[in-house]
């Protein structure tokens, strides 16, 4: 454990905790992350895990930024509008932390890219919140075995699940199939109150660290809401499902496919 | 007296909290369960903190002294794994 005496001071607070100490914050600087969106949810995930000093953190996103944008991805800012997302995040993480090396994947993901841009990496983080791409993730996830940390927000409730390929419960488990589109609101009905990403995506973030440092309890086999209004976290059992056509003992869903995009991403 | 064998030195005089615990805590990393590491320090609010530290950590304190005006030794024998 060779820390320069900056990096001492910077993790200083990692170190001293019995669960982290250098060996765990080792750990996490060799730990590579990849998130899919650098958006609402992207943004505080990123953030801290380039805190914490997470060695490698790729994005991908390929979107620009846009001033509507600013009111809850706090990653970006008036200097980086129609900048691309991942490229602006990029600037703000390694800005924060310059031994974060933050691999930027301008493309959109499909059924095509997918595995090859998730098999290097350890973790998984979806941030994209629209429904072709969580199930192309969770689909991709199963089939790579790779832990997915998955969050998702609308308006003013959250929800956080962690996926541990065949120990727990996938997305599929949880609902078979995507909803039909016209029961998720349109962009123009979705709202969402700004601090609400930053909330759902510290959850993320703090899934993250535990499964590369092996500490506690990952919430697989549980997803947890989170209801600003009424200030509730209610964390629900999710059992893995045997007849689960992508994680189950028979699966049906062998190879990916893709979902047409008319849902609305936040 | 029986004497208590070393298995690590470690200086960290000229530190301050809270890198004094830092470095306490990556030194006796360092070290196997059931070795000890010695300690020798200036920064008087860690000759209290840093042995309290490490019992926390579920380590033994073998000794806390001052061994003249500005310094302490303190010895700790690891007693679980990190
Ligand atoms: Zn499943």
């Amino acid at each position: 454990m060779d820390f320069s005496e900056e990096q001492l001071k910077r993790y200083s607070r990692h170190i001293i905790l019995p669960e982290v100490g250098g060996k765990g914050q080792k750990k996490i600087s060799e730990a590579k992350v990849l998130m899919v969106g650098a958006g609402g949810l992207g943004c505080p995930v990123g953030y801290y895990l380039a805190a914490a000093g997470v060695g490698t953190i790729a994005i991908v996103d390929n979107d620009e930024v846009e001033l509507s944008n600013l009111q809850r991805q706090i990653a970006h800012s008036v200097k980086t509008l129609g900048v691309n997302k991942a490229e602006s995040a990029k600037q703000t993480f390694e800005s924060l932390n310059p031994d974060v090396n933050v691999v930027t994947i301008k493309e959109r993901l499909n059924s095509k890219n997918v595995k090859d841009l998730f098999k290097d990496y350890d973790i998984i983080v979806d941030g994209t919140d629209n429904f072709p791409t969580r199930y192309l993730i969770n689909d991709a996830c199963v089939m790579l075995k790779k832990p997915l940390v998955s969050g998702a927000i609308l308006r003013f409730e959250g929800q956080v699940t962690t996926i541990l390929p065949h120990e727990g419960h996938c997305y599929r488990c949880l609902f078979e199939e995507p909803p039909p589109p016209g029961l998720v609101p349109s962009c123009q009905e979705a709202g969402v109150l700004g601090v609400l990403p930053g909330v759902i995506g510290a959850l993320q973030a703090t899934e993250v660290l535990k499964l590369i440092l092996g500490k506690g309890k990952p919430l697989s086999g549980y997803l947890l809401i989170y209801d600003a209004l009424g200030v509730n976290f209610r964390k629900v059992k999710v059992p893995k499902n045997k007849d689960c056509a992508v994680c189950g003992d028979n699966p049906t869903i062998t190879e990916l496919t893709d979902l047409p995009e008319e849902y609305c991403s936040i | 007296m029986e004497d208590i064998k070393i298995d690590k030195n470690l200086d960290i005089r000229g530190e301050v909290c809270p890198y004094t615990l830092v470095k306490s805590k990556l030194g006796i990393e360092m070290i196997e369960v059931g070795q000890v590491i010695e300690i020798i320090l200036d920064y008087p609010e860690a000759a209290d903190s840093v042995p309290k530290a490490m019992e926390n950590y579920g380590h033994k304190v073998l000794k806390i002294e001052k061994i003249n005006a500005k310094e302490w030794i303190l010895q700790v024998r690891k007693e679980v794994e990190d």
